[in-house]
């Protein structure tokens, strides 16, 4: 065991700097397929710290960073850069706009928010019918989307128009550990990235790809892994903790993850099998280095790392995320020391990969 | 063949956990080169491409439904998320064992009412543990069904007959293929139960022009099955359609020739729900002309799949004619 270099990574931590960049990346706009705002941030922070710096035809930041000899292993490390949200569709009069979702949105979660509109981050409310003019009837429904607008008042803004995606108006705070923000879901991952390139790996080649369109689909992340050609990757994301009470007060056994015990490394979602070999290798560099983790428990779901293992002749892939409460909703709440062990395990495990832990077959 | 698809079939492999069912395929087929790719995926080659033949990528996934543990609970049980089509109607008092030979019993919660099947989230293993501490068993554990094999009369029963029955197929053709005008490559694959997901990289990277999968297919003979024209005993079925691709039809007249010209029974197969690896095959890259020769089967993704030993036999015969000859698409 190299005691060593396990206390050089012990001391990797989240400072005033990291949050602050997490601060901006949260309050930055990009809903998938505008993931404008979050690539600008992103290019600006990696650009000194990588070669082969360039934006994709999808909008994909692909960089490269740490050894630079040709014949080093190649690890894609994927996060992606989009949120859900909401895209404008027609303005009525007044300055009502129809819209939609983009991505996984629960519309019960929908009225009553407060959200920001376009590049200039214009208010909107999509408002909800007072509680003193309902029928008591009218309490018991769901809102329908058709029924909902993005009210913006006065007589609209002519500056905004169809095409324009909002965003979930939420500020960002940071208490007794916990991060409440919007678009945790992917921003840490975003924000674990750029950390992990300007201290880039040593030994291995690494592949970074800030991803566009994974809510609507893996789409960037799809065409990011075939031109990478990786030997191998391992997407970043953040994932749901659903770690509350069971309401009948029995065992709960459908968490999903759970806050505060660290990275979430995935087994099985609806999309991927993660590479068994990788699962180990991660398990065993958490164990060496002292990180807690958990495994997220397998179910549905899907990462970028569904479309990166199926590329070319298939790519030995993994998802670690990042466990948060209320995922894909106005806010969501995140731990900061779960952050910082997914930062320390993400480091300890570019530090220690070689290409021997994919030269076995897959049991 | 017989001993050989008892073997298969009894063999742990679900979807990404191969390696055992890869590892008889390897030990079958020396002094053979089997190639294992980065899914996992066994490939075969053999045959050089004369003038008049073609790269050919024949598949059978090696690959089974299963469950992987997702939580173990205060009491010692573990839940479970299935691998591939599990349904909850297959799996009370069902057994499944672990790769390291754990054997568990699938017990469920009181369904809400005696018509309604609980969602899969209500049942458990029971692998003998009285809580958490003492559980063998973690997350993340895989296990496949566990049932032996058995036969009567010509029906072959065993869990695991789709697709270990495709395998068997592909394996004695190797064997009894002798003069060939194609570069064949046999690919015994991974995970098709979860997406296809092996034969869509092995497809890439072989590059093939013509996909031959072999796979089983839903019989339709049983009391008030689902209405198909599929009979166990009568032949393989030349896939013409499924609710995935839809067969190459110049490839479907090749091997309804090449089954006539060798008298070999055969049928016809629409299959309403599902699909095989020769799906991802028929669109890979540029796409190639694909099909499918399936093996009838009753009480698919049940632990008791049954197949007819005489479809099995002709598969093969039907697989070694189309790969022994030219095929005119």
């Amino acid at each position: 065991m190299k005691t060593g270099s396990s206390q050089t990574h012990a001391r990797t931590s989240i400072g005033r700097t990291q949050m602050k960049l997490l601060e901006k990346l949260c309050l930055a706009s990009g809903v998938s397929g505008a993931e404008d705002e979050v690539r600008d941030i992103v290019m600006a922070e990696i650009k000194p710290y990588v070669s082969d710096l360039k934006v994709d035809a999808l909008g994909n930041v692909l960089a490269t960073c740490g050894n630079p000899d040709r014949n080093a292993l190649k690890v894609m490390v994927a996060a992606h850069m989009d949120e859900v949200g909401f895209i404008l569709v027609e303005l009525e009069e007044g300055g009502f706009y129809h819209f939609r979702t983009v991505g996984g949105v629960d519309i019960r979660q929908v009225p009553g928010k407060a959200v920001w509109i376009g590049s200039k981050h214009t208010p909107g409310i999509i408002g909800a019918k007072p509680i003193h003019l309902q029928e008591a009837e009218e309490s018991k429904r769901n809102i329908s989307l058709e029924s909902m607008r993005i009210d913006i008042g006065g007589d609209g803004n002519s500056s905004l128009k169809p095409g324009d995606r909002a965003v979930f108006a939420t500020p960002f705070k940071l208490s007794s550990g916990m991060i409440f923000a919007k678009a945790l879901d992917n921003r840490l991952g975003v924000a674990t990235l750029i950390e992990l390139i300007k201290s880039a790996p040593k030994k291995i080649s690494l592949k970074a790809a800030f991803t566009v369109q994974e809510e609507v689909g893996l789409r960037g992340a799809r065409v990011a892994a075939y031109a990478l050609q990786p030997d191998l990757a391992i997407a970043l994301d953040s994932t749901p903790a659903y770690d509350l009470p069971d309401p009948e007060g029995t065992e709960n056994t459908v968490y999903n993850t759970r806050l505060g015990d660290g990275p979430a490394v995935y087994l099985s979602d609806s999309g991927t099998l993660s590479d068994p070999r990788l699962v180990s290798f991660v398990a065993r560099t958490s164990e060496k280095y002292g990180i807690p983790f958990q495994f997220r428990q397998p179910g549905g779901g899907g990462t970028d790392a569904t479309a990166i293992h199926k590329q070319r002749g298939g790519i030995p892939s993994l998802s670690i995320s990042i466990p948060h409460r209320y995922s894909h909703t106005a806010v969501s709440l995140a731990s900061v020391d779960d952050w910082q062990n997914t930062l320390r395990l993400m480091k300890a495990t570019l530090s220690e990969i070689t290409a021997e832990v994919i030269r076995v077959p897959r049991p | 063949m017989k001993d050989v698809i008892q073997k298969l079939t009894e063999t742990y492999g679900p979807s990404g956990f191969e390696g055992q069912v890869r590892q008889f395929i390897l030990d079958l087929t020396q002094p053979l080169d089997g190639i294992t790719d980065a899914m996992g995926n066994l490939i075969i080659k053999t045959g050089e491409k004369q003038k008049n033949g073609m790269r050919i990528m024949v598949a059978a996934h090696m690959d089974e439904i299963g469950v992987m543990v997702s939580h173990i609970d205060d009491n010692g049980f573990a839940r479970f998320s299935p691998i591939g089509g599990v349904y909850a109607r297959n799996c009370v008092g069902s057994r499944v064992r672990f790769a390291d030979g754990t054997v568990g019993v699938i017990g469920m919660a009181k369904p809400e009412s005696p018509d309604k099947m609980p969602v899969l989230e209500k049942f458990f293993i029971d692998t003998g543990a009285t809580n958490r501490k003492n559980c063998k068993i973690k997350v993340g554990d895989t296990a496949c069904f566990e049932r032996p094999f058995t036969q009567s009369n010509s029906r072959l029963v065993a869990k695991a007959m789709d697709d270990r029955v495709g395998c068997a197929v592909m394996l004695e053709a190797l064997r009894r293929l002798k003069e060939s005008p194609h570069e064949i490559y046999f690919v015994f694959s991974t995970q098709e139960e979860v997406g296809l997901r092996g034969a869509t990289t092995a497809a890439y990277s072989l590059e093939a022009e013509v996909g031959i999968s072999v796979d089983v297919t839903v019989a339709g003979d049983t009391p008030r099955a689902n209405h198909n024209a599929i009979l166990l005993g009568s032949g393989p079925a030349i896939k013409v359609r499924d609710s995935g691709m839809i067969s190459d039809p110049r490839l479907v007249k090749a091997m309804t020739r090449a089954a006539e010209k060798e008298q070999i029974p055969h049928q016809f197969e629409v299959l309403e729900g599902g699909t095989t690896d020769a799906r991802v095959m028929q669109i890979s890259r540029a796409g190639m002309p694909a099909g499918c020769i399936s093996i009838p089967c009753r009480y698919v993704h049940t632990p008791s799949e049954m197949v007819d030993y005489n479809d099995v036999e002709n598969a093969v015969k039907l697989l070694v004619a189309i790969l022994s000859h030219p095929i005119k698409l």
